[in-house]
């Protein structure tokens, strides 16, 4: 389109573009991102309180938060809902422990069709694995740095 | 009373660090894949540091459901680990204390593929 015909010049125009073309608003992202995923960490704590109030321990209860999250993001996957609520929140369905497990259900559905092995087996993995290897790989960083002060002092 | 002051201290924890991952997204552009391995490494390293226990006294599960916290119960894994068992601890701790989410993420996120259906439409 010719848009110095509409009376606009380039600084004008360009506004004009910025205006119609949809916004990645930041500030609305958070805001979301901020509710879902403190739902989701609430949901986390209404679990931990039922464990404790039924006679675990504290890492118990806290290994029963991550078991249940786990599987009720595995279930939401498994049903397409989870990736309609990850279009929503962004982030807050990405950073809590229920997106590590969306991250594991989703290409392990996605390459079923490549059989039991090298489909679900080696695709599961595919985003954890990282994670599972920086995680693990920087937890044994940190217990050789406590393990030499340990023996320094 | 008490329970809704920490459920409350619970959302704005969990809500905050996912805020950051959200910043994170639309500044930088890091897939989700580098967010989650982002996260986790900073919650071991944090938790190394002894600064994110703080954070988890204050926000409970608001600091241990998301995946730096994660890496919480990894570090402090491999941290007790090691004040019991000495060196092994390096190797054992980590795992150990993280066994119940990797064993239920493996066995669930394989029964589910086993019964769902692919979406073709659908792939990312």
């Amino acid at each position: 389109m010719n848009y110095t015909k509409m009376g606009m010049n380039d600084k004008q125009y360009k506004e004009y573009v910025e205006n119609k073309s949809p916004k990645s608003n930041i500030i609305k992202d958070c805001i979301i991102a901020f509710i879902i995923g403190g739902f989701i960490c609430v949901i986390g704590q209404i679990i931990m309180d039922f464990g404790m109030n039924n006679g675990l321990d504290k890492k118990s209860a806290s290994t029963l938060t991550s078991i249940s999250l786990i599987f009720i993001a595995a279930l939401l996957t498994s049903l397409k809902l989870y990736a309609k609520i990850g279009k929503v929140a962004g982030a807050g369905s990405i950073v809590p422990i229920t997106g590590f497990s969306n991250s594991i259900v989703s290409p392990a559905i996605e390459y079923k069709t490549e059989g039991i092995i090298l489909g679900i087996g080696a695709n599961m993995f595919k985003v954890a694995g990282p994670v599972l290897v920086y995680g693990i790989g920087s937890s044994i960083l940190v217990g050789l740095v406590y393990w030499l002060i340990n023996l320094c002092s | 009373m008490d329970i809704l002051i920490q459920y409350l201290k619970v959302f704005l924890t969990g809500g905050l660090i996912c805020v950051i991952g959200q910043i994170l997204i639309d500044k930088t552009k890091l897939t989700p894949a580098r967010i989650l391995v982002f996260f986790v490494t900073a919650g071991v390293i944090l938790t190394g540091l002894g600064i994110y226990q703080y954070i988890v006294d204050f926000g409970g599960t608001g600091a241990t459901v998301p995946i730096s916290g994660f890496g919480y119960c990894l570090a402090t894994g491999v941290i007790e680990e090691v004040e019991k068992e000495g060196a092994i601890g390096i190797f054992t701790g980590g795992i150990k204390a993280a066994a119940g989410g990797i064993s239920a993420a493996i066995i669930f996120g394989y029964l589910f593929a086993l019964i769902s259906k692919p979406d073709i439409k659908d792939v990312k």
